[in-house]
């Protein structure tokens, strides 16, 4: 009898302590915009599901890039998933950073990741991290200004039709801007703008021996056709403009046009923070007639550092945040119009979902972004609005302030580009290229 | 007539203070505004001033996804460590330097100001790996170390130039009645140092508690101080200009509460020996 209770004792006392090693806190960083802070306030249900519990570390987008790229790069331990984008999963997956997502469950179903999202976050094949949400640009324009200027917003526009509206919706006595985009100097702000724009018009950062191109006719081509627009039909100071700012002159009704990110899309339709809520179309991004449009691809993604200690942990938490049931959470809770957008497949198959005004331009914009293949001319890198390489952000980032002090009549767009050249060339030749 | 002239003079650099101070304070001001505005007036142009519908929302959506009393503990830790730390570090450090020079003494000064001017991005790394070595990522005794390192130069060089102001002969006096070295420092010299101690302690503390390159990158989930709290709300990808200014204006409050309330101890100390 003694015997037995002390048996009973012990399974116990091991399935309480196995009960205990299961259930973990796993530490997360990410980054702060509307779909990350919702899935922070439905980690109960995650919780709730697996036991684990999480810690949140919300940094800026840019912050947060050096934050978790000094953490992994020293095997510095401090975070179980890490929020990175298709820039760095390529990257950091060829350095052995990441932990592969070979193994995900067959309830996850994989295959209903939108392949141009999965073709971005792998590498040599493996996907290394999971969307969250993925994204695109394409036009948003105010239907109202577009039918009193007498035109009509085909649905692929080209960019001599862009510029003759952008004019003919100028009105600057009413403070309204034909055309705002992105000026402000950045990789991921004017330059992966500027970089998505050129690729319309043939221009492509490195041929196909890691040369760069910014003395090509393309190049020239793209920078003028662009300050023209804007110094024609743009807001004021639009060499400063980034995202938000733009952003913050639609919603005000100060646009005619803008060409940006499709998560933008939910923000300039919801009529609490917009005025021109109901007046809003979409179009996908223009292009020059050689078979490449303007739109880029991007994917904020969760991926799991190598050398975590929590791994199965994380992957049960990224298997849950980018499922399918988790959209049906959020759509439950919130809507449809605020389900992450860009992932899966499933999504855009969901007659609720396609009931969203930007589903459907959404979902075409995301499918016609090719990152192995995103110039006219080959090119021996992939990436749309960047190329995946660990010098390109260095080097982008310079790139584009000699374009923004152009934009900003600083300089002329001759010499931007020679600085451009010699940027990029010195820069390339110092990495071994 | 001179008298005229005076009062003249003084009329107009009281209205010259008057305006450099409210421009150097519209800043916080603008922020503190914004934090009771909607997200759409945060960003109406033109500018409201103060005819918006006022509200406390950003401050409830603040308090409802952070733990603001955690960042809060952190930075009075982190603030207050390292301040301690390092004026237990330089107070017997400028006494030897104000009493007891050597040859090298203004060197050594000059030394440890340059120390300052190495850009923080350039050790990162070492300190980084170090930090991993020595287990102290996302600890607060980490921060409280880094800080009061970073911040010894100025401490050193601040009681430095007030322990000068004080005449050796009182040093020597109490020496010749017998005091022992920890007497002298303890009972004599710093008593009398009170004011200048006092303003490097609330200028450390200030400098500690607004340090956002170093609490940012070795700190994670546990040891993030308030300027954590305010990265958490700043996006290139949304407009959340109100609830930014929101937790900005809860992580300024306890310093610039401090601030108001030490002022005329700060001004004193500050200018302590500036005139004679």
């Amino acid at each position: 009898m003694y015997l037995r209770n002390a048996l009973c004792a012990a399974m116990a006392l091991t399935l309480a302590a196995g009960g205990a090693a299961q259930a973990e806190s796993i530490t997360i960083a990410t980054v702060n915009n509307g779909d990350m802070i919702r899935m922070q306030g439905l980690t109960e249900d995650f919780t709730a599901k697996t036991g684990h519990t999480v810690e949140w570390v919300t940094l800026e987008e840019n912050v947060l890039r050096q934050r978790v790229t000094t953490d992994i790069s020293t095997n510095g331990g401090q975070f179980d998933i890490m929020t990175i984008g298709m820039y760095e999963t390529p990257i950091w997956g060829k350095n052995g950073w990441l932990v592969p997502l070979d193994d995900l469950s067959a309830d996850y179903d994989v295959a209903d990741i939108l392949p141009a999202m999965s073709g971005g976050l792998s590498y040599e094949g493996t996907l290394y991290a999971a969307p969250f949400y993925g994204e695109s640009s394409m036009v948003m324009y105010r239907t109202d200004l577009m039918e009193k200027a007498g035109l009509s917003m085909p649905e692929a526009p080209t960019w001599e039709f862009i510029r003759e509206a952008a004019a003919a919706m100028t009105d600057r006595d009413n403070d309204i801007n034909g055309i705002c985009l992105r000026g402000k100097a950045g990789w991921g702000e004017g330059g992966a703008f500027i970089t998505a724009m050129s690729n319309s018009f043939g221009a492509r950062w490195f041929d196909e021996s890691w040369k760069p191109t910014f003395d090509s006719e393309a190049w020239a081509n793209t920078l003028n056709f662009y300050k023209g627009m804007m110094d024609e039909s743009g807001p004021a100071g639009y060499a400063t403009n980034g995202f938000n700012e733009n952003l913050s002159l639609f919603q005000q009704g100060k646009c005619g046009m803008w060409i940006d990110a499709t998560v933008a899309a939910s923000f300039v339709t919801n009529p609490n923070d917009s005025t021109v809520a109901d007046s809003v179309g979409f179009a996908l991004a223009p292009d020059n007639g050689l078979g490449k449009r303007s739109n880029w691809l991007w994917a904020w993604a969760l991926a799991i550092p190598a050398g975590t200690q929590k791994e199965a942990a994380a992957k049960e938490f990224i298997e849950w945040a980018t499922s399918k049931s988790y959209i049906e959470l959020v759509a439950a809770k919130e809507g449809w119009a605020n389900v992450p957008p860009g992932a899966r497949t499933s999504l855009y198959e969901n007659p609720d979902y396609l009931a969203v005004p930007f589903a459907k331009m959404t979902l075409e914009s995301i499918l016609s972004a090719d990152p192995n293949n995103p110039t006219v001319d080959p090119v021996p890198y992939v990436g749309i609005q960047f190329a995946a390489i660990p010098e390109f952000a260095g080097i982008a980032t310079d790139v584009s302030q000699e374009f923004s002090a152009a934009y900003a009549g600083q300089q002329t767009v001759e010499e931007a580009l020679e600085k451009a050249q010699a940027i990029a060339t010195d820069a390339m030749e110092a990495a071994g290229y | 007539m001179a008298r005229a002239v005076t009062s003249r003079r003084k009329t107009i650099n009281t209205a010259l203070a008057w305006g450099v101070g409210l421009i150097i304070f519209f800043p916080i001001l603008w922020t503190i505004l914004t934090s009771f505005k909607t997200e759409g007036d945060a960003i109406a142009y033109p500018p409201k001033f103060l005819f918006f519908d006022w509200t406390l929302e950003n401050y409830s959506v603040v308090q409802e996804r952070s733990d603001y009393m955690r960042y809060l503990w952190n930075s009075v830790i982190i603030a207050g460590g390292s301040t301690l730390l390092g004026i237990i570090i330089a107070v017997p450090a400028a006494w030897s330097m104000a009493f007891v020079p050597s040859k090298r003494t203004k060197d050594i000064l000059m030394w440890m100001l340059s120390t300052k001017m190495l850009p923080a991005v350039g050790v990162l790394y070492p300190i980084y790996l170090m930090f991993i070595k020595l287990g102290l990522l996302d600890t607060r005794i980490g921060l409280v170390i880094v800080l009061m390192l970073i911040n010894l130069p100025i401490i050193v060089w601040m009681l430095y130039t007030y322990f000068k102001e004080i005449p050796g002969e009182i040093l020597e006096a109490a020496r010749m009645d017998g005091a022992t070295l920890k007497e002298e420092i303890l009972h004599v010299l710093t008593p009398m140092a009170v004011p200048g101690i006092a303003s490097t302690i609330l200028l450390n503390v200030i400098l500690a508690w607004n340090e956002a390159f170093w609490t940012l990158n070795l700190t994670a989930a546990k040891a993030g101080p308030l300027t954590a709290f305010i990265a958490s709300y700043s996006s290139p990808e949304g407009l959340f200009y109100a609830k930014l200014s929101a937790a900005s204006t809860m992580a300024i409050a306890p310093i610039l509460i401090l601030g108001w309330f030490s002022q005329k101890q700060l001004v004193r100390g500050l200018t302590f020996g500036a005139v004679k």
